[in-house]
């Protein structure tokens, strides 16, 4: 399309680019200006790629190519699609915000080994827009785990001991799961069905039914272990040791994303809802993410550690896109589609804040709080945006996706999810509003050293990403639209 | 020219057969290893000239000086056989530019002049295996290859070489014996040793109790030489204290021909009907593959010292490989080929890794390799990527033998046997994510600087462990290759 180049080679491109940025990084290594340089350039390139490839993606096209067949008939391909595009243009529009906050973050805290996180950071971009593009099941798998392992050095990036356990936790549950359920369920599904290709209406119907249907979804969503459904989630709160930048672009949007998006996937693409619709397994879908919905809100009511809450209300807040797709209704899994955007903005706004504490006031407890937003208001009024939008309030993103849910559940009468999604509103609130509360209206403690906002680079990142949160509420545009084609309700 | 392209199958055999006595007349060490290089690559090349020849056109019949088949000599060399035959000249050809390092380390002086003669006559062993037709051929190729290899065991510069070295010989000689007996019971039925013969004439005589006790025998005795669990006693001490680079060679070949013995004779000679619907070996070898599979792997996690480690996980990477065999179906044999070919790879590389440790740090334990992601940062990460293989994450080789395993599992409806290799495979991430936590969240324990290892060591390394990623994306001739060797031997149409 975009006249010398097709679309296909350019989705390659797309997801080519950020890995080889990671040479150019290396060998820029002693000069930190032309290194970050680098990481902007390629950031802002692959976003205009990402753009550009949604146009035609709208238009109905669904490019594809493929790059090789290591199986016997199972090729690495890609293919673009409205929720992989959604979930592309998330994650390379946030890497820009991040890697903005990741300059005044890692210098602003004199961080060690940068080249090597700027480098592992690009190949962790690179896999979830291989996620994001994928063609096949076999192809996101791939990717899925190339995500972990090019994650593991960013977790453990300050090598202290507290870092080697995360890390294994990390890589212990994310790989685990992925390689005793996942792998097992895709081999399953495609000795069964003979195909792994992505297919609006699924490719299960008529070779897997019954009990044994269940068992498959069961090991799918459990081998999703980046979903983080309960009890499989504690790699999630483990992986907080990274340094901040990392838990927000990583551990809020591409990683814990990558994992809903492929739930997603699965349902859409591989059941079919209406094969899921005629068994109990979305029911049981129903219930084990409405128990991770409130039970993770309860946790994060005790959490004192401020990017430990953020975790548990992220594990809550994933459980939402499950929610809504195994809902079942159009309606619904597109405000679940909706929410992975809607989420990203909010909870990436909310951990920018808490590396913009850490860094200018040296806190990371809730209860050392008080008064902050007196000394940091531009940070702390983005936080506010970003908590409404956890809680689902107008006028932000979250409103919308919740909104979406609520419709869907209650057009098909399935009161499980309403209850949950009301109590979980309330949960949110419980262990959100204090924070605010705390930050602007109770006074600072006696004889605490001044400072003021974090530098620059940062508290611009975040109030970009709050602003965001209320524009797409007002205008939904792209996202909304190609959430309502994912699910189907639009052609 | 043409001379020499008919006469390749013999060549193959031919030309490290009589490298080996020259290889020892000559004076210098130094002159040997050159001369052994030269050798090992030239052998390489006529590999890679057989298996272009037999993609192009099928099977290769040789007769040992003209004498046709069955009263002369045939080798036969056919897709499983070609894939064999680059995988132990390969390795043969990657790992003797650098021997000569390493020896001077790792090799007992009075053994070094000697070293690259033994080491032909191994190579000429296995590849007399893989190329020959004929049983009782193989058999005395067993014997070269054996004898070699329980010599170049006991060049290991610690006492416990020999010890070891002795295991393995008295172990070896069992297994070799046993297959012996299988043959002569055989023969005494048939009257033929040609493979191909014997096969037609075994499928005449039917299933008497002389055949089915040949049919044990052999497969236990091929059992030993491929270390499958219960019978790789002789392995762990062998691969330990054998110099690193003789382990990486054995690691990659040695139980590879064993598990080849063991394809050629279940699926050649005897047919997959006698040995599966009459003799019930999947009965047998899937419970046994699963167990050591598990055990091996576990016991892996325990060790101090890598590189027994990394033979108590060969243990179990066989056991793969004869769960594979044991499926019976396509896809089942196709993970037990190509998994013998990535694991050679895979394996190789790691040993190779020891090898440059023991080399710049003396000794291969967790301690020394405290720290070593700074030290030796590039030896340390082939270690992550043929670790990463080890354990099958995508895009590595060893991800392409477990998915056709465990789907090869899955079509037989034996969905426990698909968990247990994949959570069997979870226990070798123990393993393996153990010393790389170890190199690179512990300090280095001294603070001696250790200098890069010689390129003549480091880059064979590089490649294997760049191999373990090559074929893991491009399966065109690994794949192929192995489905072109199912249908020879005759699992699928």
């Amino acid at each position: 399309m975009i006249g010398v180049i097709d679309t296909g080679t350019l989705a390659w491109i797309a997801v080519a680019l950020p890995a080889a940025s990671t040479v150019a990084i290396m060998l820029a290594r002693r000069y930190r200006d032309v290194r970050e340089g680098i990481t902007m350039a390629t950031s802002a390139t692959t976003f205009v790629i990402v753009a550009l490839l949604t146009l035609p993606v709208l238009l109905g096209d669904r490019p594809t190519v493929t790059l090789a067949i290591p199986i016997h008939g199972l090729p690495i391909k890609l293919t673009l699609e409205p929720l992989g595009m959604l979930f592309a243009l998330v994650a390379s529009l946030l890497w820009i915000v991040t890697s903005i906050y990741s300059i005044g973050y890692m210098r602003a805290n004199n961080e060690e080994k940068q080249t090597r996180y700027y480098a592992f950071f690009a190949i962790a971009i690179a896999s979830a827009l291989g996620v994001a593009f994928a063609g096949n099941m076999f192809t996101l798998f791939i990717f899925y785990e190339a995500l972990t392992i090019s994650t593991y050095p960013l977790v453990t990036h300050h090598g202290t001991d507290e870092a080697r356990r995360a890390g294994r936790t990390y890589l212990g549950l994310l790989l685990g799961t992925s390689i005793a359920f996942q792998l097992l369920a895709i081999v399953w599904t495609w000795v069964a069905a003979d195909t792994l290709d992505f297919v609006p209406g699924g490719i299960l119907e008529g070779h897997v039914g019954g009990a044994a249907l269940i068992v498959l979804l069961l090991l799918y969503v459990y081998g999703i272990g980046k979903a983080a459904l309960m009890p499989l989630h504690r790699w999630l709160p483990a992986a907080m040791v990274a340094p901040t930048p990392v838990s927000a672009l990583l551990h809020a949007v591409a990683v814990v994303k990558a994992g809903v998006f492929t739930v997603l996937k699965v349902i859409i693409y591989i059941f079919g809802i209406d094969l899921l619709a005629q068994t109990s397994g979305s029911q049981i879908l129903v219930w084990l993410a409405g128990t991770t919905i409130i039970v993770a809100s309860l946790v994060a009511l005790g959490q004192d550690n401020l990017k430990r809450r953020l975790a548990y209300s992220t594990v809550s807040q994933l459980s939402y896109v499950v929610l809504g797709a195994a809902i079942l209704a159009p309606i619904s899994v597109a405000g679940a589609a909706i929410h992975i955007a809607a989420h990203a903005l909010g909870k990436i706004t909310l951990f920018f804040v808490a590396g913009a504490i850490h860094t200018s006031a040296h806190k990371t407890l809730v209860s050392e709080l008080d008064g902050i937003g007196r000394r940091m208001p531009w940070t702390m009024a983005a936080f506010t945006i970003g908590t409404l939008s956890m809680i689902g309030l107008p006028p932000t993103f979250g409103f919308i996706s919740k909104w979406f849910m609520l419709e869907g559940a209650l057009a098909t009468e399935q009161f499980v999810p309403v209850a949950v999604i009301v109590l979980s509103t309330l949960l949110n609130a419980a262990y959100f509003l204090p924070i605010v509360y705390r930050a602007f209206f109770k006074a600072p403690p006696q004889g605490s050293p001044s400072h003021g906002e974090a530098p620059l680079p940062m508290t611009m990142a975040l109030l970009a990403t709050a602003g965001g949160t209320v524009l797409f509420f007002f205008a939904p545009g792209i996202p909304g639209i190609l959430s309502f084609m994912a699910a189907g309700s639009i052609p | 020219m043409s001379a020499v392209m008919d006469n390749l199958p013999a060549l193959q055999v031919a030309v490290p057969l009589i490298g080996a006595p020259i290889c020892a007349l000559l004076i210098r060490g130094y002159f040997s290893w050159i001369f052994a290089t030269i050798v090992s690559w030239l052998t390489f090349a006529i590999s890679i000239a057989l298996m272009a020849e037999v993609l192009r056109s099928g099977e290769l019949t040789y007769y040992m000086g003209g004498w046709s088949a069955p009263w002369g000599i045939e080798y036969h060399i056919d897709a499983l056989s070609a894939l064999l035959l680059v995988l132990v000249s390969g390795m043969g050809a990657i790992i003797m530019p650098a021997a000569r390092l390493a020896i001077g380390v790792e090799v007992t002086p009075r053994a070094r002049r000697l070293f690259f003669t033994v080491a032909l006559l191994a190579l000429t062993g296995m590849l007399g295996i893989v190329a020959t037709g004929d049983a009782f051929n193989l058999y005395v190729f067993l014997e070269i290859s054996s004898l070699a290899s329980y010599a170049l065991v006991a060049m290991g510069n610690t006492r416990r070489a020999t010890t070891a070295a002795f295991n393995y010989l008295v172990l070896g000689t069992i297994g070799a014996t046993f297959i012996l007996i299988g043959i002569g019971l055989i023969y005494s039925v048939t009257g033929t040793l040609n493979m191909a013969d014997l096969a037609a004439k075994l499928r005449e005589v039917g299933p008497t109790a002389t055949v089915e006790a040949a049919f044990a025998f052999i497969i236990v005795g091929a059992a030993v030489k491929f270390a499958l669990f219960p019978t790789h006693f002789w392995m762990p001490n062998a691969y330990t204290y054998a110099p690193s680079l003789v382990s990486a060679f054995f690691g990659a070949t040695a139980t590879k021909v064993g598990a080849y013995i063991l394809i050629r004779f279940i699926f050649t000679v005897f047919g997959a009907h006698f040995a599966f619907d009459e003799m019930h070996l999947s009965w047998v070898l899937i419970p046994v593959a699963i167990a050591g599979a598990f055990t091996a792997s576990l016991v892996a996690c325990w060790q101090d010292d890598l590189k027994r480690m990394l033979a108590f996980s060969s243990v179990a990477q066989i056991g793969y490989i004869g769960l594979g065999i044991g499926l019976n179906n396509q896809d089942g044999l196709v993970a037990a080929i190509v998994h013998v070919f990535n694991h050679g790879l895979m394996k190789g590389a790691l040993f190779l890794v020891m090898a440059c440790v023991i080399l710049r740090l003396g000794r291969a334990d967790m301690t020394t390799f405290q720290g070593l992601g700074r030290r030796l940062p590039v030896t340390m990460a082939v270690f992550v990527v043929a670790g990463l293989s080890m354990i099958g994450v995508p895009l590595t080789v060893g991800f392409i033998s477990k998915w056709y395993l465990v789907a090869g599992a899955l079509e037989q409806g034996l969905w426990p046997v698909a968990a247990l290799v994949l959570i069997s495979s979870l226990i070798s991430g123990v393993y393996i994510w153990r010393v790389v936590e170890v190199a690179y969240f512990r300090p280095p324990l001294d603070d001696v600087k250790v200098e890069r290892p010689p390129a003549l060591l480091l880059v064979p390394t590089m490649m294997l462990g760049l191999l373990c990623v090559v074929f893991g994306i491009t399966t065109d001739f690994t794949v192929n290759v192995a489905l072109l060797a199912t249908r020879t031997l005759g699992l699928a149409p």
